[in-house]
């Protein structure tokens, strides 16, 4: 029962941690708390639907499965289509409304401001796509028995790899590219950063699109390992906080280590607690860290 | 000869209604090391980054090679060859010493930034030494060298220099110093704002006294450090200069 309340946990914490890593970031570059960025995660999940449902009527090769998961070439490319699209929203919210907002306005006023963006992203759903829940597919999965008498569906091992190489893939990005080390000094001193040649508002759009693009992913392997429903992202939304202020802003292992703690305590302590009671599990993550290590468990004070 | 950076009659400060600067003119020829010093609140740092457009500009002309600079963006100065290094907060202390110089190399071609790195390392073969270390764990001396050198990779024709002794100890002040005065010999033109009157004179070309945002004398270093007057207005002894304390 352990283990597969633990493997329960790994696999939502990746979903979790797919989501905070652009929540970290944006929350260290652009210093404000970003209230609506679980709605990108919803978003992200819708557009790839809009795809899935243009391939799907061209049958043949993007209709058919690959291997054991319930999805075809069709999704795969969909995740691409959901990035670009979660991408342009994350991009017209930051021009439109937070960078205008920052030039006169607090920090305060723009986390008011980011809750009043997610309230209406989340209703243009419901506008758009109705409120009854959605499936990407309606095939049966069959769970495949893991040592330890784990039970995972093929679908869910694909997103705890695809988490992985999306991590992989973004820790040689921000260590190797000199963007991805733009990036870092940009998160630590913006000035400092401007004034050593770095164009700022370049950098902060990559911030942008690779934290839209990981909402995006996390958006679509949720809707494709649960159901696809306006609230998505709202349900999220308390997990990323927790996640990303555990791991510690900015930091890119932090908000993935992040995840995977929100994801694997909320998983075992339906084991002590009753059900009803797991979503508060974020909450009491967030109390401990801020109490314990303010900066997370990966932030570092500059020195 | 045009002069590399010639700054006339600027107004400026950190709200366009209470400006700290009240029209001061300073120029700064090829090769030339200049200081600008003065009592507390003088207005030196607000010069310097109005220069670099880190404020708002109320009045007057600010030119590099002839070109005004007014309203340019901090990263494309860098471009236009003017480096800056500011008092404080001028390193990156949570990335190695190495990736400080990459991002000092951001406006260069990749290849060209590795070139410049490569030349750096020569120059201070202290930063090669510890490259792969995280830049918080330097000394005060070695924070400030590596400020300059991340300054230094783009070969910029004007460096300017913001109290860069500030909190050093002797020695390492003195290392400093050797350092800036080193930088000429590419070139370069130096504007430096320093506490550290005499041991700023004493490594520069020219000095400028700045007192309430406005000139008060100017003229070759070795002249204003035999100038009485400027001791007077650094203890504030003259009526007028520094008695009534800074802005």
């Amino acid at each position: 029962m352990f283990l597969q309340h633990l493997a329960d946990g790994i696999l939502s914490g990746a979903v979790v941690s797919l989501g905070a890593i652009g929540l970290s970031l944006t929350m260290k570059i652009l210093r404000f708390a970003n209230f609506s960025h679980s709605e990108l995660l919803t978003w992200g999940a819708y557009s790839a639907l809009i795809f899935l449902s243009f391939a799907t009527s061209f049958g043949g090769m993007f209709d058919q499965n690959i291997g054991p998961f319930s999805f075809g070439v069709s999704l795969l490319i969909s995740m691409v289509f959901a990035c670009l699209v979660t991408f342009g929203i994350a991009l017209f919210l930051h021009h439109f409304v937070f960078e205008r907002l920052s030039r006169k306005a607090g920090h305060m006023t723009m986390v008011f401001a980011s809750f009043g963006v997610a309230l209406i992203l989340r209703h243009l759903v419901v506008l758009i796509w109705g409120s009854d829940p959605i499936y990407f597919s309606n095939d049966l999965q069959f769970a495949v028995l893991l040592p330890g008498n784990i039970r995972v569906m093929p679908d869910q091992v694909f997103l705890l790899c695809l988490t992985i190489v999306v991590v992989v893939i973004l820790h040689l990005f921000m260590t190797r590219t000199r963007t991805g080390i733009a990036m870092r000094g940009v998160s630590e001193i913006p000035d400092l950063a401007r004034i050593s040649g770095v164009n700022v508002r370049v950098i902060i759009n990559c911030v942008w699109l690779i934290g839209a693009s990981g909402a995006a992913l996390g958006g679509v392997l949720y809707g494709l390992t649960v159901q696809l429903r306006p609230e998505l992202g709202f349900g999220l939304i308390l997990p990323l906080f927790a996640a990303a202020i555990l791991g510690g802003a900015g930091s890119l292992y932090g908000a993935v280590i992040g995840g995977l703690i929100v994801g694997i305590s909320e998983n075992l302590s339906v084991m002590i607690i009753p059900t009803n009671y797991k979503p508060a599990v974020p909450f009491l993550l967030i109390l401990a860290i801020l109490y314990c290590r303010p900066q997370g468990l990966f932030g570092e004070r500059p020195q | 000869m045009s002069p590399v950076l010639e700054a006339r009659d600027v107004v400026a400060g950190y709200s366009p209604n209470l400006p700290i600067l009240h029209g001061v003119s300073v120029y700064l020829n090829a090769g030339e090391i200049v200081s600008i010093i003065g009592p507390n609140g003088a207005g030196k740092s607000t010069l310097i980054k109005a220069i670099y457009g880190l404020l708002t500009v109320s009045s007057g002309i600010i030119e590099v090679d002839g070109s005004s600079i007014i309203g340019f963006p901090s990263h494309k100065l860098v471009s236009a060859g003017v480096g800056f290094v500011p008092q404080t907060g001028n390193i990156f202390t949570t990335l190695t010493i190495h990736e400080n110089l990459i991002i000092g190399g951001a406006a260069l071609s990749k290849s060209e930034a590795l070139e410049r790195i490569d030349d750096i390392y020569t120059m201070y073969p202290v930063l090669k030494d510890r490259r792969r270390e995280k830049a918080g764990i330097l000394s005060g001396g070695q924070r400030q060298i590596l400020a300059v050198a991340r300054a230094l990779l783009t070969q910029p024709n004007l460096i300017l220099l913001d109290e860069p002794s500030a909190g050093l100890s002797p020695m390492a002040a003195n290392e400093l110093f050797g350092v800036v005065r080193g930088l000429t010999k590419t070139g370069s033109a130096v504007l430096m704002v320093e506490q550290n009157a005499k041991a700023a004179l004493r490594i520069s070309d020219r000095g400028y006294v700045l007192a309430e945002g406005q000139n008060r004398i100017e003229g070759a270093a070795s002249d204003l450090l035999a100038n009485t007057e400027v001791g007077e207005i650094f203890l504030g002894m003259r009526r007028g200069y520094g008695s009534k304390g800074g802005t």
